[in-house]
C-alpha cells in the first residue's frame, strides 16, 4: 500500500459497510416501526407518555440516572404451567391422573402432551406461559425488554450497568408515587443500606405555612426536616415520579408471549 | 531539499504545546471528577445537595473529560508530529492546528459545563450538547485536514504502517462523530434505533478510534527504540485490516431490545478480534525481543511497552466478554467499565504518556524541569491502572454472579461490589497522582518556553539595537 488513496478507499469501503450494518438496515427495519397489538386482545402499545411523564424523561436525561440504572429486563427463556380449570364428570380419575404428571415449570411439548392427556380423560386445562431467568424471578418485569417498549420515547436510555435495580417495570413493581418521592428524597427512608445519592436538590425544604403543603412529605423521623419545616417536591421530582410510574413494560406481545395473571398483575411485588 | 530532523522538530512545535498543554490539564480534571464520581459509592449521602455532584453528572464528565480532553488532542498531536518525522517535511501553516486546538478545547469546555447544568444528549460518549460537538466537530475536520494536506506534501514518499492505522483513525471519527450527532441529537432517529447507533458510535470512538491511533503511533516507536525494523510489513497489513473489519462492526450487547441479528452480528466479530490481536502481539514481540536498542529504565519505552501489553489485554477482555455464557454473566456489571478504563487509560493514555514524554521536549528544545519524576509517574500510573482493573474484572464477575442468581436480593450484589469498589478508589486516586506529575513536567515546561520566548523579546527590546545601526 504506497499511496493514501488506496488506504482512504479500503477504509471508507470497511466503515461504509459497518455503517451499513449498524445505522442504515436498523433504520431501513425499525426506523417505520408503528404500534403492535396486544397479544390476545384489541388493545394496542405503546401508548405515548403522558406529559409528565414526558417531562420526567428529560429530568432522568439531565440528571444522568442511566449511568446507574438499566431499562432493559432480560430473559432465559420460557416455561409452562398447565392448570386444571375444571375437573370434567370423573374427578377423581382426573385428579389420580395429575398427581402422576409434572405440570408447572415445563416446556411447551410437555405442557401439550399432558393437556392432551387430561383433556382425554375428561378435565379441562388451561395452559400458561412464563417468562425464565433471573430478572423475572427477581420481579424486575413480566417478560423481556423489546424494542416496541421505547417506541415513543427520546432519548433512549437504555443504559448498560446495575449500580441499581432495573426499572423497565418498575411503574408495575412499585406504583406509589409517594414511594418515589421518599425514595428520591432519602433513598434509606425506604431502602436500607440503599447506595443512590439522595436527590434532594429536586426537593424544597421551607417553613410550614397557615396551612401545611398537601404535597408535603411524609418523612420517618430521622430524616425530617426540623420542627415547623416541611419537605415538597419540586416539579421536577414529581415529573421524574410520573416517569418512573410510566414505566410499564408488563404486556404480552408476539415477541414476548407471557400468559396475563389477574394475580400477578393486580398484586405488585413490593420488593425494590 | 534537506531538512534535519531539530527543523521537524521545532516547527511542530506550537501547535504541541497547545494540544499537549490543554490535554494534561484535562486530564487532571477528568480524573478529578472521577476521583469524586467513585467517592459516591463510599459516602452516597454526602451529594444530595446540589446537581452537579450526583454521580450521574460526575461520571459522564469525567469518561468525556477523559477522552474528549486529553486522548484525542493527545492523540492528534501525536500523529502530526509522526507525520512530520516519517515524512521527512517539517509541519506547515502551524497556525492552523493552533486555532483548531484551541476550538477542540474551547469544545471540550462547552460540552462538559453543558454535562454539568443537565444539558447532556443521554447518550453515553456523546452527552456533549450541541454547541460543544459542534465546535469538536470543526476543529477535528481542520485538524485532519491540515494533517492530510501536510502528509501529502511528504518529502519522503514512503507509506509505512503507522501511516495506514493514523490515517484510517483521523478518518473514521468524523464519520462516526457525524452520523452520530445527526441522527441521535439534530433529527433523532425513532425508538431503539437510537441506542443501536449509539452503541456502534461509542465502539468506534473508544475501542476503534483509540487502537488504531494507539497501535499506529507504537508501530512508530517500539522499532526506533528498540533500534529493530517493524516485524514485518505484512504482518502489520493483515493487523491492520482485520482491525478495522472486526473492530468497526460490533458494539450491541448481547440480549438487547433489538432485533437478535444486531447482537449475534457484534458478538461475532467480537470473537473474531482475536485474529488481530494476536496478529498485533506478534508485531509487538518479535519487534521488541533482543533489540539492541535503549535500556527502558522507566521511560517512554517502558510506557509504550506496558501500554502495548494492555492492549493486548483490554483486547482480550472484549473476547472473552463476547463468549456465549460469560456475555450474560458479565453484562450490566464493572466488568465492561474495567475493560473501558484499560483501553482508554491503560493502552491509550500511557501510550500518549510515552510519546509526549520522548516528543516535548525536542519539539520546544527544553528538557523536562522534572525528569525523575517522570519514572515515579509511571509507577504510579500502572499501580493505579492494575488496581482499578484487577479489582473492577474480579468484583464484575462477583456481581455477575449473583445478578444471575435470584435467590440473592440485589442489595446483596450491591453490597458485595464495596471491597472491590474501595480497591477501585484507590485505583483512581494513584492515577490521580500520576496525571498531576505528568501535568506539572509538561505545564513547567510550557511556562519554561514562555519564559524563554519572554526573554528573548525583552532581550531583543531592551538590545542596543541602535549602537549596531550606527556601526553598520
Amino acid at each position: 500500500m504506497k499511496n493514501g488513496f488506496v488506504i482512504f478507499l479500503a477504509a471508507f469501503a470497511v466503515l461504509a459497510s459497518s455503517w451499513g450494518a449498524f445505522v442504515l438496515a436498523p433504520q431501513l427495519q425499525l426506523g417505520g416501526a408503528k404500534q403492535v397489538t396486544v397479544l390476545n386482545s384489541t388493545d394496542v402499545y405503546p401508548a405515548s407518555r403522558p406529559g409528565e411523564a414526558a417531562q420526567g424523561l428529560q429530568i432522568y436525561r439531565a440528571n444522568g440516572c442511566a449511568a446507574c440504572h438499566t431499562e432493559q429486563v432480560q430473559q432465559d427463556g420460557v416455561a409452562c404451567d398447565v392448570v386444571l380449570s375444571s375437573a370434567g364428570k370423573n374427578p377423581s380419575v382426573v385428579s389420580n391422573l395429575i398427581s402422576t404428571l409434572k405440570l408447572e415449570g415445563i416446556t411447551e411439548e410437555a405442557a401439550q402432551a399432558a393437556a392432551d392427556q387430561i383433556t382425554a380423560a375428561g378435565g379441562k386445562v388451561e395452559t400458561h406461559i412464563l417468562a425464565t431467568g433471573p430478572d423475572i424471578a427477581r420481579g424486575w418485569g413480566l417478560r423481556h425488554s423489546v424494542a416496541e417498549d421505547f417506541l415513543y420515547d427520546y432519548p433512549v436510555q437504555l443504559g448498560g450497568l446495575r449500580i441499581g435495580p432495573d426499572l423497565a417495570d418498575v411503574g408495575r413493581r412499585l406504583p406509589d408515587a409517594n414511594w418515589q418521592l421518599l425514595h428520591l428524597y432519602a433513598p434509606k427512608s425506604v431502602v436500607k443500606g440503599s447506595l443512590m445519592p439522595p436527590f434532594r436538590y429536586l426537593f424544597e425544604t421551607k417553613k410550614i405555612g397557615s396551612t401545611p403543603s398537601p404535597d408535603a412529605l411524609n418523612l420517618p423521623k430521622e430524616f425530617a426536616p426540623a420542627a415547623g419545616y416541611e419537605v415538597v417536591p419540586k416539579p421536577e421530582a414529581k415529573h421524574l415520579a410520573a416517569y418512573l410510574l410510566s414505566l410499564h413494560a408488563d404486556v404480552p406481545l408476539y415477541d414476548a408471549p407471557f400468559t396475563q395473571l389477574s394475580a400477578s398483575t393486580n398484586a405488585p411485588a413490593n420488593k425494590p | 531539499m534537506t531538512v534535519n530532523e531539530k527543523q521537524i522538530d521545532t516547527s511542530c512545535r506550537v501547535p504541541l504545546l497547545v494540544l499537549f498543554g490543554g490535554a494534561a490539564l484535562w486530564l487532571v480534571v477528568g480524573s478529578v471528577l472521577a476521583l469524586v464520581a467513585s467517592l459516591t459509592f463510599h459516602m452516597p449521602d454526602k451529594f444530595g445537595d446540589c446537581p452537579w455532584g450526583t454521580y450521574g453528572h460526575l461520571q459522564p464528565a469525567a469518561d468525556d473529560a477523559l477522552l474528549y480532553g486529553f486522548c484525542i488532542p493527545a492523540g492528534l498531536g501525536v500523529l502530526l508530529w509522526i507525520f512530520a518525522r516519517i515524512g521527512q517535511t517539517p509541519l506547515r501553516g502551524a497556525m492552523v492546528p493552533v486555532v483548531a486546538a484551541h476550538l477542540w478545547h474551547l469544545g471540550v469546555l462547552a460540552g462538559l459545563v453543558g454535562i454539568f447544568v443537565g444539558d447532556s444528549t443521554g447518550f453515553a460518549w456523546l452527552e456533549f450538547p450541541r454547541g460543544g460537538s459542534a465546535l469538536l466537530f470543526f476543529a477535528y475536520l481542520l485538524l485532519g485536514l491540515w494533517a492530510l494536506m501536510n502528509f501529502s506534501g511528504r518529502n519522503e514518499r514512503g507509506m509505512f504502517p503507522s501511516h495506514w492505522f493514523l490515517i484510517a483513525a483521523l478518518f473514521v471519527f468524523p464519520w462516526i462523530y457525524s452520523t452520530a450527532n445527526i441522527l441521535l441529537v439534530g433529527w433523532p432517529v425513532r425508538g431503539v434505533v437510537q441506542a443501536i447507533i449509539a452503541w456502534w458510535f461509542g465502539n468506534n470512538l473508544v475501542f476503534l478510534w483509540t487502537s488504531l491511533v494507539g497501535i499506529g503511533a507504537a508501530f512508530y516507536f517500539l522499532p526506533k527504540f528498540s533500534g529493530r525494523p517493524l516485524h514485518s510489513y505484512y504482518y502489520a497489513l493483515f493487523a491492520f485490516w482485520t482491525l478495522l473489519l472486526f473492530g468497526s462492526m460490533r458494539g450491541v450487547p448481547v440480549g438487547a431490545p433489538v432485533p437478535a441479528w444486531l447482537p449475534a452480528l457484534s458478538a461475532m466479530n467480537s470473537l473474531f478480534l482475536i485474529v488481530p490481536v494476536i496478529a498485533i502481539a506478534i508485531i509487538g514481540w518479535k519487534t521488541v525481543r533482543g533489540g539492541a536498542g535503549r535500556e527502558c529504565k522507566g521511560g517512554s519505552f517502558c510506557m509504550i511497552k506496558f501500554s502495548f501489553v494492555a492492549f493486548i489485554l483490554s483486547a482480550l477482555l472484549l473476547v472473552t466478554s463476547a463468549c456465549p455464557h460469560f456475555s450474560r454473566l458479565t453484562q450490566f456489571t464493572w466488568f465492561g467499565a474495567a475493560q473501558t478504563q484499560l483501553q482508554l487509560y491503560g493502552f491509550f493514555a500511557i501510550t500518549m504518556f510515552g510519546a509526549i514524554y520522548h516528543i516535548l521536549p525536542r519539539a520546544v528544545g527544553i528538557e523536562f524541569a522534572f525528569p525523575k519524576l517522570i519514572r515515579v509517574q509511571h509507577w504510579f500510573a500502572m499501580a493505579g491502572i492494575i488496581l482499578f482493573v484487577v479489582s473492577l474484572v474480579i468484583g464484575g464477575v462477583v456481581q455477575g454472579l449473583k445478578l444471575q442468581d435470584p435467590n440473592v436480593a440485589f442489595a446483596d450484589s450491591t453490597k458485595a461490589m464495596l471491597p472491590f469498589l474501595r480497591a477501585s478508589t484507590m485505583g483512581l486516586l494513584f492515577m490521580l497522582v500520576a496525571n498531576l506529575l505528568f501535568t506539572l513536567n509538561v505545564i513547567a515546561l510550557i511556562f519554561a518556553w514562555k519564559w524563554s520566548v519572554a526573554k528573548t523579546v525583552f532581550a531583543f527590546l531592551i538590545s542596543p539595537l541602535a549602537k549596531t545601526e550606527v556601526k553598520a
